[in-house]
């Protein structure tokens, strides 16, 4: 029970206190879940809505598989992405294993499905309802997919959120590709799970709170922006 | 003047879904410049003949003909406006003005032609307002005024006022007169016997898929030939 509690003391202190080493692993974990985030939505929201508006051979292997993927084990993702940067891989020329670009590279990996098939289902969904009067309008399916993501945009938030939710959280592939070095790629996931391994327990728990902080404070902001939008749109 | 796209021919349309004939062997021509109205009981076929002659659904049999056998250019000249209109998430202007660049309208001729638009249906105070949040009566005439601003030769109408109140149903109707009288073929369905009187010029009357009458409104409202029309006319309960 005393470990409990001064831990809790401990952790209370260290978020109060803002060391530099604590800001610096903040702010790298924010960077490249953002980046890792953007970078998917790029790619997720186009892909899901091609896939759900246009009809092309092979189409329901291509829905299969970005089902199937939503669920890709993280640190099968950082292997992959290890094996591809590495010296001996196909991009290892880049030199790009162990900087925080690698690991915003298997963020990308893992996110960018769960955005394209949520993409994909929501798009979908809407098509049904706007198909008829777009395509009166002179709408091809290709013209529709961005008038149907930005028609979506509040319901695309949340989805957008969900991938935050798990780039955020997520340490099995940013551990492998990062490779946890300090100051380097050390973000408060492997922070958390270094700390805890050394049994320093309080440090880990007061990053593990932060990183609950932070992640409730965007999901509340991003949340009063949608229903903001929703209530001035309509 | 670009060559007119009518006469339309329809020409033994038959429509199949789930093993199911909905629509038998409709044969008509509609001439350019009247209202035509197709009339009916509910699941009569209306709905589903408006959509094939407008091309979103293609026929199981026959074939819809524009004049002059272009149907890229014929489909730029048709425009539709449904029972519930689909307004886009954005302002009441940019409705207008989306539908005016599918059809390839330069961004610098939007403006006067969004806001003239809008002037017409009584929405220019509102072309800030975001389509979503104005009423059913204002949405069906905003769904009005975009299909007015891409200037169609035929507009096709599938219940538009099936859903509103007799004062809205008013304001509508007028719109559809002022866009006939701008010079567009109406071609639209109704279940309502009154309006159909009120707008009607010529009268398709359909019964369970099956085209029973086509004749001026004055002949048909005078006394139709068939016994369906007859007991709709009378007011009988039909399907």
């Amino acid at each position: 029970m005393s470990d409990f509690h001064d831990a809790f003391a401990a952790a209370f202190s260290l978020i109060f206190g803002l060391n530099a080493d604590l800001v610096e692993i903040i702010g790298l974990s924010l960077k490249i879940t953002f980046s890792g985030v953007a970078l998917s939505a790029l790619i997720g929201l186009p892909l899901g809505a091609a896939v759900a508006l246009l009809r092309f051979p092979g189409r329901g292997i291509v829905v299969v598989a970005l089902n199937a993927f939503m669920g890709l084990p993280p640190v099968v993702v950082g292997l992959v992405v290890y094996l591809m940067l590495s010296r001996a891989g196909p991009f290892g020329i880049l030199g790009l294993l162990f900087t925080p670009t690698a690991m915003i590279i298997a963020q990308c990996f893992l996110i960018t499905p769960i955005l394209a098939a949520l993409t994909r289902q929501i798009i979908a969904d809407l098509w049904e309802e706007y198909s008829e009067q777009l395509r009166s309008l002179g709408a091809t399916p290709a013209r529709a997919i961005p008038t149907l993501l930005i028609d979506a945009r509040a319901t695309l938030l949340t989805t957008i959120l969900a991938g935050f939710g798990r780039a955020f959280g997520e340490v099995g592939a940013v551990m492998i590709v990062g490779g946890n070095i300090a100051h380097g790629t050390r973000v408060m996931t492997t922070a958390i799970a270094l700390e805890t391994s050394k049994g320093d327990l309080p440090l880990a728990l007061g990053l593990g709170m932060i990183l609950l902080l932070l992640s409730l404070a965007i999901n509340g902001g991003a949340y009063m922006l949608g229903d903001m939008a929703r209530r001035r749109r309509g | 003047m670009t060559a007119s796209i009518l006469p339309l021919v329809l020409d033994g349309l038959c429509f199949d879904a789930r093993g199911e004939r909905l629509i038998h062997h409709l044969t008509a021509t509609l001439r350019g410049g009247t209202r035509t109205i197709l009339l009916g009981p509910n699941g009569a076929g209306k709905s589903l003949t408006l959509r094939l002659a407008h091309g979103l659904l293609a026929p199981s049999a026959g074939s819809v003909r524009w004049e002059g056998d272009n149907a890229k250019a014929a489909r730029e000249r048709q425009a539709m406006v449904f029972q519930r209109p689909v307004m886009l998430r954005r302002s009441v202007a940019a409705n207008v003005d989306y539908a005016l660049g599918l059809r390839g309208t330069p961004r610098a001729a939007r403006r006067p032609l969004v806001a003239e638009a809008l002037a017409r249906a009584g929405l220019g105070d509102v072309a800030k307002r975001p389509a979503r949040v104005l009423s059913a009566g204002e949405q069906q005439r905003l769904a009005l005024a975009r299909a007015w601003a891409v200037e169609p030769e035929v507009l096709f109408l599938d219940e538009p006022t099936a859903n509103l109140d007799p004062a809205a149903t008013r304001a509508v109707e007028d719109m559809i007169t002022a866009i006939h009288q701008a010079g567009a073929t109406i071609i639209m369905t109704t279940h309502d016997l009154g309006q159909a009187h009120r707008l009607g010029e010529e009268i398709l009357f359909l019964h369970r898929g099956h085209l029973m009458e086509q004749m001026t409104a004055e002949t048909f409202f005078a006394g139709p030939q068939s016994a369906e029309a007859q007991a709709f006319l009378a007011g009988e309960l039909l399907w």
